[in-house]
């Protein structure tokens, strides 16, 4: 895919912000991540270029971290914790659940791009496990039942 | 550097501060079982913990590549705990990894396989899920098989550290982890410019050319007329496959095989270099009286052709435009060679012997055929000749020393020998252009500015009044660093030769591994002399030639009088010289839409 020019010049900005950071690449990706929505090759190329670290470096980085994605994120992140508490707790089963409804796997996109399926390691809200979290809102001890009804919601503040 | 006293099954040694346990106890005799550890630590992850001692002290055993010595400190390597942690690693490695030694190439000198044999690593240990693998063999040079990978990291820092370029990386994490290219991509699709270096160091059979001997054993079976040429960096190192001291010279074995093999013919790809050095040397000339912008930069090695094309395109026009010495001997076969004998040229086979993997590339490449024939067909590393030999049965040591063909195109000069070596072809150049500025014969002939393994020589020589400057380096970050020069404006040099593996041809991508546990009556320092050591081969045989000069070549003085003409004449240029891709995609596909 050929990048627009907007687009190229925003991410070269991002690597401007960090560039006498002594290690500058988990900034600008991070950065990257949060403004541009996701790091495909073609963005990976021009970080590579701006901070003169080879390509397969910043994919390894990118692939390492579940945070950093390769795909666009939906409008929606839902995160379920799968860490050892939210497990122990019947997270896996939340993250089931939230695949068979979607009908995506964790790390896909519904084809509507609403949401996007993520399973986390801990997100250090044990005491109310098992969590979940939706664009930064934490949702504590999920019951399989409450599954449909979350999603309910972001459809229906789509639909305003 | 201060001693210090340290002590190994409680024998006390004095040996230097700063080292590794690794490092000290060899130096004290002891070879501890390691894998993912690459030249004192030019690679170091601990990451395969095959290395493990016990040292006193420590709660745990501690990986040995990377613990740094103390003055006192108590090692011991063969605990019974440490024994048997070292054995379990490997076994882990085992049960992640290809159970096909019988059939890889790489079996007798896989460091895994010999470490296992070492540590007395049982078979089945630990049976249950692998790692998806993943293969690779649609790239002309290089195969990746990642399921023969320990994860060891050699091939990433030679990459980024020798050639400064990082094709290779970690991908993913934890069970999933694998060793590749960006998205995890073909070589073919990432601008890696398939110089192999990464083969030399891969413990295993993860990284290693693409064989062509099938190609070959077609071209035999056609009744084609299989004419072979070698580089002249091969007989520096293939007698090392047979087991022969590193720097021992084997041309007149390595012909004597060759014949033995079924070549029609046996010719040697110097008598392309002394072509070379004529075409090259007479550009030289034309570029610097109509004063072209400089420098001139060399052509011969395919993965610095692979590199500029990539990297800095618009430098493209300061290469000069000769094929590479063994393009030019499979032109001239098809051409001269096969009019003269009035052979069909379509019923020949011209099969190169390199150093290299990139030339594997290069042959196929369509800028480098006449009237839609390749001149080059088929393209096997030092190795792979060795694999061939072995393979006929032919016994190394009862070879006689031969001749190469004396045919039509069979005499090479001395100048011709030490394009194999970092600042030959700068050398072999500056004794012609001489000849040619001035009719007369540079004096003493061995221009030793050109000579040495540093990454950039310098040197500058004073024709007819006017001082030329010359640099010769070898390794993309070196030559990276001239071609900031010109790109800066700030480069002084006429002429610049450009080697793609550090060390040039006789440290080539193709060349035999150079693995110590295999070289038990090497030095110890073995890895930091072979390249020395070939090159002195070079120019020993240099110096026993009689001509030693390209334009003295009785078969190229003919060549040029019967055929081609003058140097650089319109003939010459249709089969010697050759073009550049100006727009090669580094991700091609990436930008498409």
């Amino acid at each position: 895919m050929r990048l627009r020019k907007e687009a190229v010049d925003m991410i070269k900005e991002i690597c401007n912000r960090y560039k006498d950071e002594p290690s500058p690449l988990m900034l600008v990706l991070s950065d990257v991540q949060k403004e541009y929505g996701y790091i495909p090759l073609e963005v990976q190329e021009i970080i590579s270029n701006e901070l003169n670290i080879p390509v397969s470096d910043i994919y390894g980085v990118v692939t390492f971290y579940s945070f950093f994605s390769l795909t666009p994120k939906g409008r929606y992140v839902i995160g379920v914790c799968i860490g050892t508490a939210c497990y122990v707790k019947g997270g896996q089963n939340v993250l089931d659940k939230f695949s068979e409804l979607l009908k995506i796997k964790p790390g896909q996109t519904t084809e509507d791009g609403l949401f996007t399926l993520d399973g986390l390691r801990c997100i250090g809200a044990c005491g109310i496990a098992p969590a979940i979290q939706i664009n930064g809102k934490v949702y504590p001890k999920v019951k399989l039942a409450d599954i449909p009804k979350i999603i309910q919601e972001y459809r229906d503040k789509e639909m305003e | 550097m201060g001693k210090i006293q340290i002590y190994i099954e409680n024998k006390p040694y004095v040996v230097e501060e700063g080292l590794t346990i690794l490092e000290a106890a060899k130096i004290c005799g002891y070879n501890i079982p390691n894998l993912c550890t690459w030249k004192n630590g030019e690679c170091s992850l601990a990451s395969c913990r095959v290395c493990l001692v016990k040292v006193e002290g420590e709660k745990r055993l501690v990986p040995s590549c990377a613990y740094p010595i103390r003055d006192g400190i108590k090692i011991f390597i063969s605990d019974p705990k440490a024994v048997v942690a070292r054995r379990t690693s490997v076994e882990l490695l085992l049960s992640n990894h290809s159970f096909n030694c019988q059939s890889c190439r790489k079996n007798g000198q896989c460091e895994l396989l010999e470490v296992a044999k070492r540590v007395g690593a049982r078979p089945d240990q630990y049976m249950g899920e692998m790692t998806k693998f993943h293969y690779d063999d649609v790239a002309p040079s290089l195969i990746r098989d990642t399921n023969k990978c320990i994860l060891c990291g050699r091939c990433i820092e030679a990459c980024k550290n020798t050639q400064g370029i990082g094709i290779l990386g970690f991908e993913q994490r934890g069970f999933n982890t694998f060793v590749g290219p960006a998205e995890n991509r073909s070589f073919n699709n990432v601008p890696c410019i398939q110089c192999g270096q990464c083969t030399l160091v891969c413990p295993t059979g993860a990284l290693m050319e693409h064989s062509e001997i099938d190609k070959l054993d077609q071209a035999f079976q056609e009744g084609k007329y299989v004419i072979v040429q070698t580089a002249p960096a091969v007989r520096a190192a293939l007698g090392e496959e047979f087991g022969e001291k590193i720097g021992t010279s084997v041309t007149g074995k390595m012909v004597a095989a060759l014949h033995r093999l079924g070549f029609y013919r046996v010719f040697d790809t110097n008598f392309g270099a002394d072509l070379t050095i004529t075409e090259e040397a007479n550009e030289f000339i034309q570029r610097i009286t109509s004063h072209r912008p400089g420098p001139m930069i060399t052509s011969c090695s395919p993965g610095w052709i692979n590199y500029i094309e990539y990297y800095y395109p618009e430098l493209l026009p300061h290469l000069s435009s000769c094929k590479s010495p063994h393009e030019m001997v499979g032109a001239i076969i098809k051409s001269y060679y096969a009019e003269k004998h009035n052979i069909d040229r379509s019923q020949i086979c011209v099969v190169s012997v390199m150093p290299c993997t990139a030339k594997k590339y290069e042959k196929d490449r369509k800028e480098n055929s006449v009237d839609g024939i390749q001149d080059v067909d088929v393209v096997l590393t030092t190795r792979e000749l060795g694999q061939l030999i072995r393979r006929s049965g032919i016994m190394w040591k009862k070879l006689p020393d031969e001749e190469f063909d004396n045919d039509l195109i069979g005499d090479y000069s001395g100048a011709g020998v030490i394009f194999g070596v970092t600042g030959g072809v700068m050398e072999a150049a500056i004794r012609t252009a001489y000849h040619i500025l001035t009719n007369e014969e540079l004096e003493p002939i061995e221009f030793t500015p050109c000579r040495g393994l540093e990454g950039i020589k310098e040197a500058s020589l004073k024709i007819m009044g006017q001082e030329y400057h010359f640099a010769m380096c070898s390794g993309m970050k070196n030559a990276k660093a001239i071609l900031e020069q010109i790109k800066n404006n700030t480069c002084k040099y006429d002429f610049v030769e450009v080697m793609g593996c550090p060390g040039g041809c006789i440290n080539g991508g193709g060349q035999p591994y150079v693995f110590p546990v295999f070289l038990p009556n090497e030095d110890d320092d073995i890895q930091y002399t072979y390249i020395q050591k070939r090159a002195n081969v070079l120019y020993q045989e240099d110096r026993n030639r009689k001509v030693r000069r390209s334009h003295l070549n009785p078969d190229i003085i003919t060549l040029y009088k019967d055929y081609l003409g003058e140097y650089g004449s319109p003939k010459a240029h249709k089969l010697l010289h050759t073009s550049y891709n100006y727009h090669r995609e580094k991700y091609p596909d990436l930008n498409e839409n």
